[in-house]
């Protein structure tokens, strides 16, 4: 019989090894790099060298002391640690680009004015109109969705038994795959043409904030009806028959015990529906138009938003007209971030501690 | 308080499978009735059928006649609610409701059912806690979430629930299976004090339990795989556990099956 030797330590590396290789990698990368001039140069170049070297010579050294298992052990962990990197940059890339672009017009101009009679040539100009526009669209379309999804994700989890519910779901699980620009078509052709012409003053069609809502609503319906959907199946059953078995109604059963325990899930699922519907712009262009004035009605003539707003400057070929639009796009996630901590804050309070 | 429970036929389906087959019995008021036998054999089915749980599951149906003292728990005039209020249940797993502290746990059957005055809840809460015997444990943190308790104690939060709306019959399905020693000790003293009050039926697989709390023991049984479980002997406690009248009883209780 052959056995196993019986020791349990192993030769390791000091704790200082890693550092100590990272940044003999990150010498020889930018020396090949700079100084030997290979392929051309480049900073970025160096640091993807920098990080397969690193692997490399970890690699090489750690199987040598360690041996091979405590070697894959180390490459796997610095892999993983090198892939989150890579995905957490375009995140930080995103959010720096917009700090630092978006700084240069943070003024009181922009936050209290509209952009009336303000051309490319004009330094300044405010987003204000846009501003209002987002917030009535974007809410009005939340107040339309979040009941009628909340609602349809009960049924379906609750209620829905054989194939009404099954094909709810199936036209649900459709609705999430429309282009948002065909959503803006169906508003457009449902109301800003038929619709809108019925109620307003001159009696010929045309576009609204409300029409913009509209589109944002078949948007952001599935989403929150699935995302709602998940969090009512993840909660135990076990509750529910908690609660029947002290003879409390179904529907009561639904208030006020599955809905609150579900409510942080539903609460998150809105907001990224939400958040999305915010940053729609070819809808809204659509069927809202755009406008360059203060429309605080969103069921009469043009509005505008941040999304219009941002495209409409963006593409003005002048000094002023891109800075304009990066704060805008600055706003805009300052704004879907702030309803987000503001939603999540609400909904951790009715938690208990 | 305290009712008669009568079970005469009563067989029951999930789908198209038969759990039970034609159980017959009488469960008496004022004492603990334990229904024992291994596992498949109908016991939960049974229970569940008891304040119309067994519905609740799609495709799930009961036929034969059930009554408490003399009502019929199945008549079409019948509201489950109000089955339920009468007959309570608790569970294998203890299920307090999450996003409810303590205190709102032991009233969530009243408060939901309408009853809005602040003094009475308190007064209920306080009484169902005592009798649960929870109240010395949890009296000063009240407004705590009722899931931050021990696994016993979650377990008799449960038991002042079921009881804060004053049923008639208390259902217990395994209430100790997923509780220590001590705990169970706990809850076992509960059951006895319990039953002054109430008519109390307990599923559980313990025997040593089955012998220590209860007055009359039922042995359901299947003779095979896929088959309905039937009842096999009912009778007091103590005959069945030194005298059993059927073979099957005494093997089941002497561990030579099941």
């Amino acid at each position: 019989m052959t056995a196993l030797p019986v020791t349990l330590r192993a030769r390791r590396l000091p704790g200082f090894a890693p550092w100590a290789i990272a940044a003999g990698a990150v010498a020889v990368a930018y020396a090949a790099v700079y100084i030997g001039g290979l392929m051309g140069g480049g900073g970025f170049l160096a640091l993807v060298a920098a990080v397969l070297l690193y692997l490399v010579g970890l690699g090489v050294i750690a199987t040598r002391v360690e041996g091979s298992r405590a070697a894959r052990n180390r490459i796997a962990t610095s892999l993983i640690y090198s892939v989150v990197a890579l995905a957490l940059w375009p995140l930080v890339s995103v959010v720096w680009t917009l700090v630092q672009k978006g700084t240069s017009r943070l003024d009181a101009d922009f936050f209290g004015h509209s952009n009336a009679g303000i051309t490319a040539f004009d330094a300044n100009g405010g987003a204000y109109h846009a501003i209002i526009g987002t917030l009535e669209q974007v809410g009005i379309a939340t107040l339309i969705t979040v009941p009628l999804g909340i609602l349809a994700a009960v049924y379906i989890v609750e209620y829905g038994r054989g194939r009404l519910a099954t094909a709810i779901r199936f036209f649900v699980d459709v609705m999430t795959g429309i282009p948002s620009i065909v959503a803006g078509l169906f508003v457009l052709a449902f109301w800003v043409y038929v619709v809108y012409p019925l109620y307003s003053p001159d009696g010929k069609p045309g576009y609204s904030g409300f029409a913009a809502s509209l589109a944002l609503s078949v948007l952001m319906l599935p989403t929150i009806t699935r995302s709602c959907e998940e969090m009512l199946r993840l909660v135990p059953t076990a509750l529910r028959e908690g609660s029947y078995a002290l003879g409390i109604a179904k529907w009561k059963t639904i208030v006020r015990i599955v809905l609150p325990t579900a409510l942080p899930g539903i609460v998150t699922g809105v907001m990224l529906a939400v958040a999305r519907a915010a940053g729609e712009t070819a809808p809204v262009l659509l069927v809202a138009g755009g406008f360059d004035s203060i429309n605080t009605d969103p069921f009469i003539g043009n509005q505008s938003s941040l999304s219009i707003y941002i495209y409409q400057q963006a593409g003005l070929g002048s000094q002023f007209g891109p800075p304009r639009a990066w704060t805008a796009a600055l706003t805009l996630v300052a704004l879907v971030l702030s309803l987000t901590i503001v939603a999540k804050l609400l909904a951790r309070r009715s938690k208990l501690k | 308080m305290a009712k008669r429970i009568e079970a005469v036929g009563v067989t029951a389906y999930y789908g198209q499978f038969k759990a039970i087959e034609n159980i017959t019995m009488t469960i008496e008021p004022r004492s603990v009735t334990a229904l024992i036998g291994p596992s498949g054999c109908g016991k939960s089915t049974f229970l569940r059928s008891v304040n119309r749980m067994h519905e609740v599951l799609p495709g799930a149906r009961v036929e034969g006649r059930l009554t408490m003292d003399g009502q019929d728990i199945y008549d079409r005039a019948v509201d489950v609610t109000a089955v339920r209020r009468s007959i309570g249940m608790v569970f294998q797993r203890p299920n307090p409701f999450p996003t409810m502290s303590i205190y709102d746990n032991v009233v969530a059957g009243l408060r939901l059912n309408g009853l809005r005055k602040k003094s009475s809840l308190d007064d209920a809460c306080e009484k169902a806690l005592k009798n649960a015997n929870l109240w010395d444990e949890v009296k000063n943190r009240l407004n705590k979430p009722g899931a931050g308790l021990s696994g016993g104690q979650q377990q008799r939060l449960c038991i002042a629930r079921t009881i804060a709306v004053e049923p008639q019959v208390v259902l217990m399905d395994e209430p100790c299976s997923a509780l220590d020693p001590i705990s169970t000790g706990a809850i076992e003293d509960l059951i006895f004090e319990l039953k002054n009050d109430y008519t109390i039926i307990i599923v559980t697989h313990n025997m040593q339990q089955a012998a220590r709390v209860s007055d009359r023991t039922a042995f359901f049984s299947i003779s095979q795989t896929g088959d309905p479980g039937r009842l096999i002997e009912y009778d007091i406690t103590s005959k069945i556990f030194t005298n059993p009248g059927e073979k099957r009883t005494e093997d089941y209780i002497t561990g030579r099956f099941g």
